[in-house]
Formats: C-alpha cells, structure tokens, sequence
C-alpha cells in the first residue's frame, strides 16, 4: 500500500505549521490578501461562490480506509457533510472557514494527506489509471513511476515557476484510463519484443479553451532515462513558454507554435545537454518506490467462484451491477469492483461522510484496505475476492452507492459548474441530473451500450466535455445559460476532441438534444458498433439533421 | 405594487475573511448576509463611495473579494440581475438543504430550480 516516505511526513507537518502561522497572520491582518493568496492556493485553499473550497491531493487515487474516515471526519466536523470527487482524483470540501484550514491540513497530516500541487504553476500531482496495480490488461502498476516523478518534482525550485500549471498522467495499461493524451505531458508504458520496459512520451496535450491531443515525442523511453528526459522537456518549457499570456502560456501552446519536429528537436538538443548520462540513482530509488506499491498479499483462488455464479444467477440488480461496474483483475479468484457516484439525479462525483466510511469500512473488510477515486468521479475497490461481491453489493445497495451504470449514460462527469465555482458561466450539475433521470431506465442504458457524457460549466473544461462522447458546455448568453454540445470526443487511447454540432441549447432543452443524439445513434448503428464508433464512421451529418431539422 | 417602487442600481459584495460567507454592504457600514439587508447604490456617486468603504473594509482585513452588482430593489426586497448572484445570495440550486436558502439569511425569491 502506498505510503508517503520520511521526508514527506516532515515536510507535510512543517508545512501546516507555515500554513497555520500564515493563516493567523492574515486574519490579523498582517497580510494582505495579495501576499496571501498565492500561500493559501498553494495548500489548496480557492475561495469559491459560497465560502472558501479546499482542494486535497489523493495521490494516484489511492486512499486507505483510515484516510477516507478522516475525509468522512472532516466533512462533518468543519465542512456540511459530504465531499465532491473531482477529475483530477482530488476531493473538494465547498464549505470551509479560513479560521478551520489550518486545523483540518493538521488532521489531514495525520494520516498522510496534504493539499499540496493542487494549485500553481508547479507540476500538480499526478495522476493514473484508478485500476493501477488490479488491471487485467496492465503491463506494469504505473504508480511508482508517478512517485518517482511527485518525488523528483515537488517543490523543485527550477519547476515552482512555470508560465503556467502543469499536468502529468501516467498509465501502464494499454486500456488509457489516464487520459494521457489529454496531459501536458502523458505517459504510456509499452514492452519491446524483449520484454523491456520503455515509456512513449506525449507532450502538449490539453482542454481548457485551447483542446489539443498531446503528440509523441519519444516512442519508446527507457525506463531509467525517464527522469532526465522529462527535465529536459521542462527547461525547453521553462525557456520558451509564454509568459506574456496566460492563455497562451500552457506547453500545449509552445509545442503548436514551434510545429511537433522543432519542439521535439530542442527537447533533444537539451537532453543531450544533460550534465550526466549515469541514471543509477533513478534506478535504485523507482526500486526503492516499488516497495511502498508492493501489491497485497493475494491468496491462490480458483478463477471461478461459486459463490459469486449462485448470486448472479439468483439476483438480477446483482448481476446487472456485475455486467457494468466490476472488471477484470490480474489474478485469479479476484476482481475489481467500481462503486459509481453518480445515482439517478443525483450530483456526479458527490459522497456523503456516511458513504465514506461504507466504502472505507468495506475496503478494510474485503479489500485489503485500499479505495481508489477514478477521474470519472468515481470510487473503486481495487482487489476483492469474486466470492465476496455479492455481500459487497448488499452493503452498497443498502446506501445509495450501487448505480449498475459504469461507463453508461448514466455515469455523467460533471464539474460544479455555477452552482459552486466562480468561474462558471452556467450550472452543470442540474444538466448532469436531468439527463440521468432521463435516462434512468437501466435496460435502455445497457442497450445503449458504452457512453460518456461529460458536461462543463465554463471553458476552462474541468468537466472534460471536449473528451466525452458527448460534451456539454455551459456558458452565459446575455445573462442566460446555454449549453453548447459536442460530438465524438474521447480521451482514451484512440482520443480525439469532439465537434461543436451547432448553435446551443437552453439549459431545459439539453435532456431532448441528447435523446435525439442516442436515438440517431440507436437508428444508424451497425451490430455491435458503440456510440463513438458509429459517430466516427457517420460524422457528424445524422446528427445535426436531427437535432436541427425545421421543426 | 406599481413599476414606479422599482430601483435599479448596484450591490457591494464581497466574502467575510474569516469565514468566507458571502456577505452584502448595508447602510449602516455593516455586512449583512442577507441580500435584503443590502444598500442598493443608484447613482454613480453613491456607488463609488461604496466601492471606497468596501476597500477600506478590505484593508481592515474584515472582506475579501470586493465588487459590485447589478440589483433591483421592488417591494422592500433586493433581487440580484445575474443568475451567479441570485445562487450566491441563496446557496447552490441543487442543494436547497444548504447555504443561506436553508438558513433563512436567503434572497426573497424562489430558488432556482434544477432544468
Ligand atoms: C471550483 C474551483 C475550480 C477552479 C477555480 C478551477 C480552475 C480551472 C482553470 C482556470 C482551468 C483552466 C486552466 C488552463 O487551461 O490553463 C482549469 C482546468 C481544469 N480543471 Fe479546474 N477548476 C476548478 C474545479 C475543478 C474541478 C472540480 C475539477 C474536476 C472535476 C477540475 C479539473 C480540471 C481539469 C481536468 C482541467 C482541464 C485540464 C487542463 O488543465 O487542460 N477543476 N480549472
Ligand atoms: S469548468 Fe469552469 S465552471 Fe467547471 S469547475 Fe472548472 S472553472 Fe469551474
């Protein structure tokens, strides 16, 4: 189970003591809130539409029961309740005193948690696959490449002014869960025809107001070169980035203004610069690392499971559940059980304190411990025994937290839109409950078939909705909502961004839009062709003639 | 009532430092959390001097995040123009159980309604 090391445990408690001193000092106003701004974000703390909103790293996702209790804990004690999971596996509290930070960072500490990169120009936490470590197609857990890059990147004074933020995602499967190729740079692991390890590299991805697919720089990174490569990358950024504009000042940009070749070129130029070519103590530490991810103790079980087969076949909503929300898991006997935060109508990504601590209190019970929180917004156990889904799914049913709909209509990733941030131009989560009531009917879902409805509240496109199959984009038309939709989005290893299909919608007419969408779709489909498939091979024609015909 | 009890002008807000509730300039100098309690400017003169108290309440480190907006006042009651204001000054339209709407320190209109 992940841990944080020595260094980061000091580091973390001489950090709240800052924070608590800074914190005092402002609300004594011996700093201004131009000195203070820039402290508070970076430990996390934004001020938001109601009050001040902290945002808490879950590093690669990765949670113990113990930390999810504390999180539960702290919902209740100083924020109303529940939290809200976000895209970038963070957690969001909506409701916190500036007077309660310093207070909960220190419980935070406790259990090996901070607030730190979740803000700035610095390199923001990394993320990954939220199967890491459990994935049947993974080649490798990619979590302690990840560390290694937190490790090599926090606070490093050469990267803590940036033109601007920065994000790196990395994956081990073939199956991209990361959106690596949404990044400002994007790692996937690949195996040569001698069983070697080497990373393809992908530079200058992003959403935001300028969506771009990153491009491969390096197909085939060796292992151990990782690091020095990845500085090199950053000192072209450091150097050539724009600081000018802090529209124009993300490497996305850089890489379009130089071409991918010059970009590349310079890369390498600097990577050949590189003081010493000896990666020995990149080596020992990604072995040092590899010990704090060192997968639990699985037991040797039969790959089939009795117990399991009985239940499906006695209980439909289990076996519904089964269909979508648990994948396959590496090793026999086990699997990988999602746990979706998204019920009929209600808010994508939100769980109470008393979901918490179900899942945390199934995770100790079942799950060796560990919970992971997906950039879909969702939960996942990440290693349980076929045998014990069943009373999983009982507990989960029991408390709001068994929507069989994974990957389906109904698992919209939705940002907190106007209803919470202050940079929204319209609400997405009223939009995200009204098209998941529409499509409550889980045999029509399942009919459907694959679908990701991603919705944001402003350009800044937290809600991914260049990336879903569907987008949804709120902004603000002389002071009314309206919401723009996009085709053919995909953030996975095929990705590509979607297609704006015309003029927007009404906030109440969005539900009936994306009907006529899926029912073009259901019409034009080849069997056994998904949504995004068929909307490659059609375009984007059948769809605008539906949506746009004289009425 | 008739159009003429109609007042159009702006609201000083801002966010309580210590707290970051959202909070309205009054006429006494105070910060209501009521939107209702606020002082509605009509005149460019009188919304600059708002504009001057906030900063300086700014720099008594007692608000945050100072700016004005557009209102109306119809009836003895404040109604914010932009949608972004009328959920600060209720709490966020998905959840009425929460924020000044459930406090009874809400805006004297319906909440919005989920689409
Ligand atoms: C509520 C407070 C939030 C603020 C103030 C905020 C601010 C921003 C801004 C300004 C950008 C654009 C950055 C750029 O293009 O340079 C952005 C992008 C993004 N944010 Fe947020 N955001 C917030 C909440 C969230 C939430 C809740 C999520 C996850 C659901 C999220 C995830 C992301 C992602 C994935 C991107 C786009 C990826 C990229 O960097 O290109 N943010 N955010
Ligand atoms: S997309 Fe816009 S509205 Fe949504 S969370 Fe990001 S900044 Fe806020």
């Amino acid at each position: 189970m992940y841990r944080y090391d020595e260094f980061d445990r000091q580091f973390v408690t001489e950090r709240v003591a800052q924070f608590r001193d800074q914190a005092s000092r402002r609300l004594s106003g011996a700093l201004t809130e131009d000195e203070f701004r820039p402290l508070r974000l970076m430990n996390g703390l934004y001020l938001q539409l109601h009050a001040y909103m902290l945002r808490i790293a879950v590093p690669y996702g990765t949670l113990s029961s113990r930390q999810l209790n504390t999180l539960a804990f702290i919902a209740e004690k100083w924020d109303r309740g529940y939290g809200h999971f976000t895209t970038r596996q963070n957690i969001q509290f909506n409701w916190i005193k500036l007077e309660d930070t310093a207070d909960i960072l220190s419980k935070l500490a406790e259990v090996e948690m901070h607030a730190i990169q979740t803000s700035g120009n610095c390199i923001r936490n990394v993320t990954t696959d939220q199967w890491a470590g459990a994935a049947a197609d993974e080649i490798a857990d990619p979590r302690p490449v990840g560390e290694l890059v937190r490790q090599w990147s926090s606070l490093h004074p050469e990267f803590s002014y940036l033109p601007r933020k920065f994000k790196i995602a990395v994956t081990g499967a073939p199956n991209d869960r990361a959106a690596v190729k949404v990044h400002d740079i994007g790692l996937r692991l690949h195996l040569n025809d001698k069983g070697e390890r080497g990373w393809e590299v992908l530079v200058g991805g992003g959403l935001g107001r300028t969506p771009v697919i990153g491009v491969t720089v390096r197909d085939f990174l060796p292992e151990h070169e990782l690091i020095a490569y990845l500085e090199a990358i950053m000192r072209v950024y450091n150097l050539y980035g724009r600081r000018d504009n802090k529209y124009k000042a993300r490497i996305k940009i850089l890489v379009h203004e130089l071409g991918a070749d010059k970009f590349r070129a310079e890369v390498e130029a600097e990577y050949a610069r590189r003081p010493h070519a000896d990666t020995k103590v990149e080596e020992r530490e990604l072995q040092r690392i590899s010990a704090y991810f060192a997968p639990p103790k699985f037991e040797k079980l039969p790959r089939w499971s009795a117990t399991f087969e009985e239940a499906r076949a006695r209980n439909k909503e289990f076996a519904a559940w089964v269909k979508t929300n648990v994948a396959a898991h590496r090793i026999d006997g086990y699997a990988i059980a999602n746990v979706s935060l998204k019920p009929e109508g209600g808010i994508p990504g939100d769980a109470t304190a008393d979901q918490m601590r179900v899942v945390a209190d199934l995770a100790q019970r079942y799950a060796f411990d560990e919970i992971r929180v997906s950039h879909h917004q969702n939960l996942v156990l990440p290693h349980v025994r076929r045998d014990d889904l069943f009373a999983i799914w009982k507990v989960l049913n029991a408390n709001g937290l068994a929507a069989s709909n994974i990957g389906l209509a109904g698992d919209i990733i939705a940002c907190p839109g106007l209803d919470y941030c202050s940079l929204a131009t319209a609400r997405s989560i009223p939009i995200a409950q009204s098209i998941s009531r529409r499509f409550a009917d889980l045999n029509r879902q399942h009919e459907i078939g694959p679908l990701r409805i991603n919705i944001s509240g402003c350009i800044n496109a937290c809600g991914h909705h260049h990336v879903g199959h569907i987008g949804i984009l709120g902004l603000d038309k002389k002071g009314e909502e309206y919401y723009q939709i996009t085709l053919g989005g995909s953030s996975s290893e095929s990705a590509s961004i979607g297609t704006i299909l015309g003029p927007g919608f009404a906030g109440e007419d969005v539900p009936d839009a994306i009907e006529k969408i899926v029912n073009t779709y259901l019409a034009h489909r080849q069997p056994g062709e998904e949504f995004l498939a068929a909307y490659r091979r059609l375009g984007a024609q059948p769809f605008k003639e539906a949506l746009y015909a004289a009425a | 009532m008739t159009i003429n009890s109609t007042e159009k002008g702006k609201i000083l807000t801002a966010n309580r430092l210590r707290d970051g509730e959202v909070v309205f300039l009054t006429h006494s100098g105070l910060w209501s959390e009521n939107i209702d309690g606020a002082v509605l400017a009509t005149e460019p003169q009188a919304q600059a001097a708002l504009e001057a108290r906030g900063k300086d309440d700014e720099r008594a480190n007692l608000v945050t995040g100072v700016y004005s907006f557009d209102a109306e006042r119809r009836e003895g009651h404040v109604f914010a123009s932009h949608i972004k204001e009328r959920i600060r000054s209720l709490g966020p339209t998905v959840r009425a159980d929460l924020g000044k709407q459930a406090e009874g320190r809400g805006g004297h209109f319906a909440a919005l309604q989920g689409v």
